[in-house]
């Protein structure tokens, strides 16, 4: 008979030992680069930030936006995909749509102007600001299931992006069902001239980010991507900094 | 300083395969074995080519299955310090699903064992405990919540150190369709609770390493097996041990079985089980 592995972790005031297989964070020499919201008009200055998060490594995370709002996500580490879905926060029925998306812009990667399209093909979000070549949206996200597929068995009780989705869409009422196509922030999955497709390193760097202003009311759930088999997350898995901001009523026009 | 991803060569898609694929001779101390006949741990007596489902699920984890009617499903502790918690569902119509308060109520007995009937909410035998080595299992506390296991181990973050156990029923049933309102009171097998005279719960914890618990499909069923502490576990730290499963097929309890007329309750409840698969087709 074999001891079970046990490790030590800090939550909150206190150490727990647990025996549960967790997965690694980043290592202590990680350079980390919280940076700031991304300004997405002339009169960003005078944004408010109406919320100021950070997401743990492995760690699933949701908000709700306003039209108008502006989501900014910070790859604070560098090269850590920020698995995303999004959805009409008044009729989850509409979500977010690859295929829609990308035929509309007729390109297979999202850039800065990309416009975020719905299964029923209307604007949720757009891309106002982006500081990396471009962001992948067709290599969906991992699953504990689909890593036994391209990894072996041994990675099937590892924690995974489908694990976070599901778990944080439960809170809003959603399930397996409402699972669909979604975007992965500062993952590189390049498709060659043969159609060869897959995960590489990754394109991003501490601090750099992506900004998306709401275009209706939407829910957004992301999952902080636990996956230590592939270079999505450079192998040292980061926290993310989702900051949303308001923009500002600057003349009486626009109270009207 | 050298880091993980140097060890990884993931600069091309073609390297990045090669990379991901060079990964797949390992093997875990926690992992679903495939085919199940490859199992390292086949229970004695079993006989490893029959196996449909072979598997240790970790500590913190989860599994689920469809199985068959007449499947032999085991559950083992090797460590003695597992908490099997199971809700099954007829796999044909899930609104039929466990009852606890039938489970314990109709057999007039609130303790599992060999024997013990696992009963519907709507008078059928879902499963029954063929074999128990344990005897220390519980039918009230149910399992933990995060509100439970956020007050007791400071988080319940599903990626985190003390995930809980409605948490991952909630995965495990959202694989098949299934969400909040389809998650029912579940059983716990290998931790004990007793009942007081004043009523008061008193956790009796684990027989010790090396119990199991066998039981048999008497419908087609769908499994879910979450593996944390107890809720009354005293221990501060969430300390669950490995949990092994094992299935392979056999015969639900018919006519001919001394357990089929075992009590005058178990036997209507076998009755009405066989009726509804006969009905079936199956």
């Amino acid at each position: 008979m074999t001891t079970t592995l046990t490790t030590a972790h800090t939550v909150g005031d206190r150490v727990i030992e647990t025996t549960v297989p967790v997965g690694a964070h980043y290592s202590e020499d990680t350079i980390l680069d919280p940076n700031g919201p991304l300004a997405s008009n002339a009169d960003a200055d005078a944004d408010s930030i109406v919320l100021d998060e950070t997401v743990a490594p492995l760690a699933p995370w949701s908000a709700r936006l306003l039209a108008g709002q502006t989501l900014t996500i910070v790859d604070v580490g560098g090269n850590q995909s920020a698995d995303f879905l999004v959805y009409n926060a008044h009729d989850t029925l509409e979500r977010y749509s690859t295929p829609d998306t990308l035929a509309w812009q007729q390109n297979a990667y999202l850039r800065e102007e990309s416009i975020l399209r719905s299964n029923l093909g209307r604007p949720l979000m757009t891309v106002t600001g982006n500081e990396i070549d471009r962001q992948d949206t067709i290599g969906g996200a991992c699953s504990k299931e689909s890593n036994t597929l391209r990894y072996g068995f041994h990675t099937e009780h590892q924690h995974g992006c489908r694990e976070n989705f599901l778990s944080e869409a439960a809170r809003h009422g959603l399930g397996a069902r409402d699972l669909v196509s979604n975007i992965n922030w500062f993952m590189n999955v390049p498709v060659e001239a043969d159609g060869t497709l897959g995960i590489v390193d990754g394109m991003s760097a501490p601090g750099k980010r992506v900004a998306l202003r709401a275009e209706m009311d939407v829910l957004v759930i992301v999952s902080n991507c636990p996956q230590m088999n592939n270079p999505c997350n450079d192998f040292n898995c980061t926290p993310l900094r989702m900051i949303v901001t308001s923009p500002a009523l600057t003349t009486k026009e626009n109270h009207a | 300083m050298t880091s993980i991803a140097d060890e990884h060569q993931t600069d091309s898609v073609l390297a990045a395969r090669a990379d991901a694929r060079a990964q797949a001779a390992r093997t875990a101390d926690y992992m679903p074995y495939r085919p199940a006949s490859t199992s390292p741990v086949v229970p004695d007596g079993v006989d490893r080519d029959s196996l449909v489902w072979a598997e240790t699920v970790a500590p913190g984890g989860y599994t689920h299955r469809v199985i068959a009617r007449g499947t032999r499903l085991r559950l083992d502790d090797p460590t003695g310090s597992a908490c099997a918690h199971v809700i099954l569902y007829n796999a044909l119509e899930t609104n039929e699903r466990l009852n606890v308060a039938d489970t314990i109520k109709i057999p007039w007995q609130a303790y599992l064992g060999t024997g013990h009937p696992l009963l519907s909410g709507d008078g059928r035998a879902l499963a029954t405990i063929t074999a128990d080595t344990s005897g220390r299992h519980d039918t009230f506390c149910g399992t933990s919540t995060d509100e439970s296991a956020t007050a007791k181990y400071g988080s319940a973050a599903p990626e985190g150190p003390s995930p809980s156990g409605r948490s991952r029923f909630l995965l495990a049933a959202a694989k098949h369709g299934l969400t909040g309102r389809d998650l029912p009171p579940s059983v716990s097998f290998f931790q004990g609770v007793h009942v007081e005279a004043d009523g008061g719960l008193t956790f009796t914890g684990s027989a010790g390493e090396g119990t199991h618990v066998e039981l048999v499909a008497e419908l087609p069923l769908l499994v879910l097996i979450v593996n944390v502490p107890h809720p009354l576990d005293p221990a501060d730290d969430y300390l669950v041990g490995p949990l092994r499963v094992h299935a392979w097929p056999g015969d639900p309890t018919l006519v001919g079985n001394p357990q089929f007329t075992a009590t005058p309750e178990v036997n209507r409840a076998y009755l009405n089980s066989i009726d509804y698969a006969e009905a079936r087709g199956l």
